[in-house]
């Protein structure tokens, strides 16, 4: 935010911002993911939800159960050929915005199971925003892609990815929007969390 | 009945005589040994009567049933007197008092893969029995339920007979040698 | 029909099912077997001359209904049963089962009358992964089955290639198993107590417990070099000698974990809300689990003292010391209990390999088993081919059949294997203890309330990883 200049500022007994941050900012602060545990990786994910790995400290702890009241699906575990339905219908049950964190390599790509049973990667079905890898990831590679995606938020650079391919809500931003896509900013390293 | 594969026929325990030919209702099945287990070969017909005297006796849990298919493998060793087909049900049982197991091996042929159920005499043997129906094709007759439990209901085909493919897609990697 | 009760004319043996105080709700299981069907009053036998199955039968706890019959919303027949009974699903995405389980429930009002769990949605095509994997790396794909123990999946896979080989393991390989095993246990265990505290709204328990699961996933990074499916366990056994300290890892690991059961029970068994939701729920004898194939903690739980690690001894635990914990009533406060006091056995069994663990080495020498020691591949040429053709080629396995049986912490975990004479297994089938004893659901929910059914699939524990495999 412009005239953020910590606390000195509060002086003025008001903060000002551009209307995008402040959405972003909110956005990535409380990001509530939807529970999509599957197999193993479902044990990390609750794993990094308690005491050792805190995911409370992002405002994430909170899994809800109903997709209509979370932004983030984590899809952690293998998906089969008889879940991917159901799998779709949550995702569309969910509101915009809406992200999705493919967690583990089976979910990214199948993992070790290249076979008949198993979808080869969930963006068969669903888009992703964030791949993790690992057998299970550990909680510290989840969470590290968790603050990948909250960077991606920060910069804007989803809603400029999703503005070019129209994924999601269908709505043109670029056209209807103005400012709301801005230019590329510096580029960002996504290794460091703010 | 099937052609009669050639294959390695296995003598029955040598020694002493297995247990199972006290029981009433057992006699003359043939029996082999594998790694100090005691295997019976009953044919469709006898199978499950042989299961129910095995469970008066004493067998009271049926701890597995799977199904094989020996299509690739058609020459096993099995004892004299058994008709070899291409599907086996494999049926493990439990003694809880004397603290013992025994398996039954059952020839189902291809063209006739139907089996009694062997649910009226262990009930647990109901998702065993689907699951081996679902992944073989093995149909148990009189069983209360007899639909896919693992696969989609309108899956076509049984995916862990030897004539199905893996169904494995080829991962393209740059430059990469080799089948994998 | 009379207007007593049919078992109150004085015959034996009948009312101690129906009586008392540990089965509420019996006044709704009286009025179940007291109606009439279509064809008249019908006359039971005493239950105590009905075998089980024919009880299980006449209970008709399953619900015999497609998968697909709730799955269009407008077709109104579908959602409502005979007798304004409703159907629900619940599942497979629910915070309240255990993985990707769902139910159809027939409800009528909050009770649950018939039920069907339905499976197959997190099948991974195991069986058929494992007939193409080679049997030096199938551990890689056994161990992804219960992903909650994923060392006593490696340890049956391992046992049957073995017994099929015909070789016999060092002493220290054993007993490394067995405290990887029982640590294994312990984990599994903390972390089931930990769901089932959250299912039943105690979002401390889920804290505590992954807290203590988080020490024991520690120690196996540390020897195996994964917090979870850690393909540990190979034909031969283990893949790499502990490091050096373990002693002083797992001793505060214990000390640790066994005071903070004392908390446990405070938090949970002297919780007056956890009583009455668990006890008297979900109640099943022992004839009834007998006949549905149940094993582990529901068996035990229903009075039948049956523990492989006792009865039908694997690795050395014939040699160690410890109690088989059985219950009394059959409830769901029963496998609690049962659950909760095995971590404390499994501790003292840790305890004992702690001052017991032989020396020697850890995994058998044998060329057509094992690679060889990683410092001679520099020295010798004959290390490094052997070395080669093992990671390439695999070991070759005689022809043959076996069936072994392990007790992980859901059950009887089984393995029947197939062998060809070649380097992978022909078949391999995994008895899923959690795919059996989904069979037992049905009657336990029969006659409960939802709530109750959350707590009663939360007490048998399924996992589903080795239920569809």
């Amino acid at each position: 935010m412009s005239s953020w200049n910590g606390l000195e500022s509060l002086s003025h007994n008001f903060l000002t911002g551009r209307l995008e941050d402040f959405v972003k900012w909110s956005r990535r602060m409380s990001m509530w993911p939807a529970t999509f545990g599957l197999a193993c990786c479902a044990i990390e994910m609750m794993a990094a939800g308690t005491a050792e790995y805190d995911l409370a400290r992002f405002g994430m702890e909170v899994f809800r159960p109903s997709p209509r009241q979370s932004d983030l699906m984590i899809v952690a575990g293998r998906l089969s050929q008889k879940m991917a339905p159901v799998l779709r219908q949550v995702y569309d049950q969910m509101v915009e915005p809406k992200w999705v964190i493919s967690m583990g390599v089976c979910a990214s790509s199948g993992g070790m199971f290249n076979n008949y049973a198993i979808v080869q990667g969930v963006d068969e079905v669903v888009p992703v925003d964030v791949y993790s890898p690992g057998c299970p990831p550990s909680p510290q590679t989840l969470m590290h892609s968790i603050l990948t995606l909250h960077e991606k938020v920060r910069t804007g650079e989803i809603t400029r990815r999703r503005a070019v391919s129209g994924a999601g809500a269908g709505v043109d931003l670029v056209a209807e929007v103005p400012g709301w896509v801005q230019p590329l900013p510096a580029p960002v390293r996504v290794g460091t969390p703010r | 009945m099937s052609e009669q594969a050639p294959g390695a026929v296995v003598a029955p325990p040598a020694g002493h005589a297995p247990f199972t030919a006290s029981i009433p209702g057992c006699e003359g099945v043939p029996v082999s040994s594998s790694r100090a287990q005691e295997v019976l070969h009953p044919n469709r017909e006898r199978y499950i009567d042989v299961a129910a005297a095995l469970r008066d006796a004493g067998f009271v849990t049926c701890a597995d049933l799977c199904g094989v298919d020996y299509l690739r493998h058609m020459d096993r060793a099995l004892p004299e007197g058994v008709a070899r087909e291409r599907f086996e049900v494999v049926v493990s049982l439990l003694n809880h008092a004397d603290r013992k197991r025994v398996r039954l091996r059952v020839q189902v042929p291809a063209d006739d893969a139907v089996c009694p159920t062997l649910f009226y005499v262990y009930p647990g043997a109901e998702n065993m029995e689907r699951e081996a129906y679902d992944l073989l094709g093995i149909r148990f007759e009189g069983h209360p339920d007899m639909t896919r439990i693992l696969m989609p209901e309108d899956w076509e085909g049984h995916p862990l007979r030897k004539d199905y493919g893996v169904g494995r897609v080829p991962v393209q990697f740059k430059d990469a040698p080799g089948p994998r | 029909m009379s207007d007593e009760h049919p078992t109150d004319a004085g015959r034996p043996g009948t009312t101690d099912v129906l009586d008392g105080e540990r089965v509420p709700g019996h006044d709704d299981f009286e009025r179940l077997i007291e109606a009439e069907t279509e064809e008249g009053a019908q006359e039971l036998g005493l239950a105590s001359s009905t075998s089980a199955v024919e009880l299980l039968i006449e209970q008709g706890g399953v619900l015999r209904l497609p998968e697909s019959a709730v799955l269009d919303p407008g077709a109104e027949d579908a959602r409502f049963g005979e007798d304004d009974t409703m159907i629900l699903n619940l599942g497979p995405q629910h915070p309240s089962t255990h993985g990707v389980l769902r139910i159809m429930l027939e409800l009528e009002g909050e009770t649950v009358l018939r039920s069907k769990p339905v499976v197959g949605y997190l099948h991974t095509g195991m069986e058929k992964t494992a007939e193409d994997l080679m049997y030096v790396n199938g551990a890689t794909n056994v161990t992804r089955m219960d992903y909650l123990s994923p060392i006593h999946n490696e340890l049956v896979f391992a046992l049957a290639v073995e017994e099929l080989l015909g070789v016999e393991l060092p002493p220290r390989a054993t007993w490394i198993r067995m405290l990887m095993c029982e640590l294994n246990r312990i984990s599994s265990h903390v972390m089931w107590a930990a769901t089932n505290g959250m299912d039943l709204a105690s979002t401390t328990m889920m804290i505590f417990g992954f807290r203590e699961r988080d020490m024991v996933l520690t120690f196996f990074e540390k020897v195996t070099g994964l917090r979870m499916n850690h393909n540990y366990i190979r034909p031969g056994g283990v893949a790499a000698e502990l490091p050096d300290g373990w002693e002083d890892d797992v001793t505060a690991i214990v000390d640790t974990i066994e005071s903070r059961i004392d908390d446990y029970d405070e938090l949970l068994t002297g919780q007056p809300i956890f009583r009455e939701r668990t006890e008297g729920v979900g109640v099943m004898g022992p004839e009834v689990a007998l006949a549905l194939s149940a094993t582990g903690p529901i068996l035990r739980a229903a009075g039948v003292p049956w523990d492989l690690r006792r009865t039908m001894p694997y690795l050395a635990y014939d040699q160690v010391d410890f109690d088989v914990v059985v219950g009394t009533v059959g409830d769901t406060f029963d496998r609690y209990a049962v659950r909760l006091n095995e971590i404390r056995e499994s501790i003292r069994i840790v305890r004992q390999v702690l001052e017991r663990m032989p020396a020697g080495d850890y995994r058998i020498q044998d060329q057509k088993v094992t690679p060889p020691p990683r410092a001679r591949i520099d020295e010798s040429m004959e290390a490094l081919i052997h070395h080669f053709k093992l990671f390439t080629r695999g070991i070759e396995v005689p022809e043959g059949e076996t069936y072994v049986a392990v007790e992980s912490p859901r059950g009887e975990l089984g393995c029947y294997m197939v062998a060809d004479g070649s380097n992978h297994p022909y078949r391999m089938h995994i008895r899923g203890p959690s795919f059996v004893n989904l069979q037992s659901v049905p009657p336990l929910l029969r006659g409960a309330l939802v709530a109750d059914a959350i707590a009663i699939l939360s007490s048998v524990d399924p996992v589903l990883g080795e239920v569809d495999r």
